[in-house]
């Protein structure tokens, strides 16, 4: 089986990569990955290093996905494939500048050195601009890979050095296959969920999986049709916004506790002091600014993901308005989608998706969380009459 | 030793301050009988099977023990093992003081030392607006002094957040003014606060007196306030006018257990929200929202606003000509 068999419906994408990694001369050194969330962007840029390591028997395609250094790669675990994700808003500047002295070294094992960034979306100026030389000219067997959702979230001076590749949005039977073929889901579970996740793999794989996680899709997607009054709309607010918090809180309590523990042991600190000395409480406090960071995003994405879903719901009703026959996000609900469709002229839909739109970019200006989404559902109270 | 002295003491409730306090009183008791009775605090974290048989077996020169053990809720089995097993054998000249926040972890060791007979002190925690009410009330009952129920309110709206702080400024007042303590009292001492600042011009805007909500703004903002929290303190009080204005009728008490407020909360919103209606207050909240993200630099694709301050007042305005009746700002 190859590694490509994991990029699922992008053909045109396996076969640039696959002559990337056989042919010297359709090789470069910097290549930058877009497409929607979900689409495979990361595995796109780990198959493709998989391949470029792959030392599978002659004559089978490259990526064979069988020898050791394709299982290293895939398994995160090759020496010379670096993969930089970060659980926070930001990659910071120093990280990028260790990433550009490791991206100087020969590859140790295999043929190149990797040098993979998942969230380049989440390079700041300052990061960026310190990774140009590199991703410019790098030394002759250090290839970078950058993945971003669209070309527009990478700076220019950036986007200028990659060679671009984008990812279409794979279709739903296309990511239903693939959670039958390697999850072994039930068939029609597998493509309620691939709709409901609107073709994001591990979204959909995850609602086919989780009964909480469908619950919780089910509640957001009837928030629409109780927006009756404002407070109605305040209610929703909270309830959201709570459950991201609890969300946050439950899988960071213990990860900080164990975090601590794991700093003081290696500081040599006491555990049971009251009071830590000076230098000890520098690095305590630096840990505390992380985890807060951390919290902070996840809770950013729980509500992020919750607006995707709320907003697939006006899109669903806009399409009913429209009188289009396309596939509807939210088939498993039509009451719901025809009552909001008899509800909103198709300008008020159109305003409504908007309105949550404009709620994304408040979030990501670091409005606060409770205001902007107070506001947003104040927005999206039912026409009365 | 006298009888007043006690041997087993249970301090359960997740109230870190109060927990502290029930230690200290054990303690001050103990050392009314002896005065060089020894402290040894016991963290669960760290804690060596055994270490409550070192520390509870007599010393050499007979002085008094009072041993504290923190955090049962987190205790791991040694601990629970050794706390059962010294409970089934209390050793003389000792007194034991045992921490639990909340929840079912050492549940044994509990019924253990209900059964015996152990001094249970609460530690309840102080959550909602009204437990923080009935705390400053407290304070001062104990302290027996009086404070005016509206200064408990100011004193609340000004420290309230933290509990600790909340304390200090108690024992402040208590010590610093003579008889009893007035609104006037606590805005001397707390009035430059963002939150009381913020209060007043949300209640001045929200009455519709835009000269004086103006003008207060203007104040606060010229003494160096910044304008982020003055915001969330508008955000705070539109949304409790808010929720208080469409839950319906009903008792204040009910209202306010309901939401988590203080009454008196409850019957301010009330009469904040005189006048207005859904429609209105809804776009006076989403007026707020948009000077929420301007003062924090606005939204990427927008042309930004530059002065945080003009943010600021334009929302203020507009929950001002909200206020009058209004619908166009």
């Amino acid at each position: 089986m190859s590694v490509f068999d994991q990029l699922v419906g992008q053909p045109r994408v396996v076969s640039t990569l696959r002559r990337a990694s056989t042919e010297p001369a359709a090789m470069t050194h910097a290549w930058l990955f877009t497409g929607p969330p979900g689409s495979g962007r990361s595995v796109a840029a780990r198959t493709f290093a998989a391949a470029l390591q792959c030392e599978g028997a002659g004559g089978v395609q490259v990526g064979c996905g069988e020898c050791q250094p394709c299982r290293m790669v895939m398994a995160g675990s090759h020496p010379d494939v670096r993969v930089v994700d970060t659980d926070q808003t930001f990659i910071k500047v120093g990280e990028a500048r260790e990433l550009v002295l490791e991206a100087q070294a020969r590859p140790s094992l295999g043929r190149w050195r990797v040098m993979v960034v998942e969230d380049a979306d989440r390079l700041n100026d300052h990061s960026a601009n310190t990774l140009l030389k590199s991703l410019e000219e790098p030394t002759a067997r250090t290839v970078w890979m950058l993945c971003a959702p669209s070309l527009e979230d990478v700076l220019v001076t950036v986007r200028s050095r990659c060679r671009h590749v984008r990812l279409g949005t794979p279709s739903p039977h296309a990511v239903a296959d693939l959670l039958i073929s390697r999850d072994g889901i039930d068939p029609s579970m597998a493509h309620y969920a691939a709709r409901a996740a609107q073709s994001h793999i591990g979204i959909a794989r995850r609602l086919a999986t989780d009964e909480h996680a469908r619950a919780r899709r089910r509640e957001i997607t009837s928030i629409p049709t109780g927006l009756a009054s404002l407070g109605d709309a305040l209610r929703a607010a909270q309830d959201l916004v709570d459950e991201a918090g609890e969300g946050a809180k439950a899988t960071s309590a213990d990860h900080a506790e164990e975090q601590r523990r794991e700093l003081l042991t290696q500081l040599g600190a006491d555990l049971t002091a009251r009071t830590q000395p000076p230098s000890v409480r520098a690095h305590l406090r630096r840990l505390d600014d992380r985890l807060k960071a951390e919290a902070r995003r996840q809770q950013h994405d729980s509500i992020d993901a919750a607006l995707t879903d709320l907003a697939s719901v006006y899109r669903d009703a806009l399409l009913v308005t429209a009188g289009s026959g396309l596939d509807r996000v939210n088939a498993s609900e039509p009451e719901q989608i025809q009552l909001l469709a008899r509800s909103f002229s198709a300008e008020q839909l159109l305003l409504a998706l908007e309105t949550i739109g404009e709620a994304r970019q408040r979030l990501i200006a670091n409005g606060a969380p409770l205001l902007v989404l107070e506001a947003m559902m104040i927005g999206l109270l039912l026409p009365r009459g | 030793m006298s009888a007043a002295v006690p041997t087993l003491v249970l301090v359960t409730g997740p109230e870190e301050l109060r927990a502290e306090r029930a230690v200290d009183s054990v303690v001050e008791a103990v050392r009314t009988s002896d005065a060089d009775a020894e402290v040894v605090h016991v963290h669960t974290e760290s804690y060596q099977p055994g270490e409550l048989m070192v520390h509870t077996s007599p010393s050499l020169f007979g002085g008094w023990t009072v041993l504290v053990v923190h955090d049962l809720d987190e205790a791991d089995d040694a601990l629970v093992e050794d706390l059962s097993g010294y409970l089934d054998q209390p050793a003389d000249g000792v007194t034991l003081v045992v921490l639990h926040k909340s929840g079912n972890r050492g549940k044994r060791v509990l019924d253990a030392l209900k059964k015996s007979g152990a001094r249970v002190i609460e530690a309840k925690a102080v959550k909602t607006e009204r437990d923080k009410h009935d705390f400053v009330t407290e304070e001062f009952r104990s302290a027996r002094r009086k404070i005016a129920a509206d200064a408990v309110g100011a004193l609340v709206l000004a420290v309230g957040k933290d509990l600790r702080e909340l304390a200090s400024a108690c024992e402040q007042l208590i010590r610093d003014v003579e008889g009893l303590v007035e609104t006037e009292d606590v805005t001397t001492y707390y009035g430059e606060k963002v939150e009381t600042t913020g209060f007043r011009v949300a209640e001045a805007a929200l009455g519709g007196d835009e000269a004086r909500a103006m003008a207060l703004l203007r104040h606060a903002m010229l003494g160096g306030l910044d304008p982020v929290p003055i915001v969330a303190v508008l955000a705070m009080q539109l949304r409790q006018v808010g929720k208080v204005a469409t839950a319906g009728r009903g008792s204040s008490a009910q209202l306010a257990r309901d939401l988590g407020m203080a009454p008196w909360q409850v019957d301010a919103a009330r009469r904040a929200s005189q006048g207005w209606d859904g429609q209105r207050l809804g776009a006076a909240i989403q007026a707020v929202a948009q000077a929420d993200v301007d003062v924090k630099g606005g939204v990427r694709t927008e042309v930004a606003v530059r002065s945080p301050e003009y943010a600021v007042e334009r929302a203020v305005l507009t929950v001002c000509r909200l206020a009058q009746g209004d619908g166009r700002p």
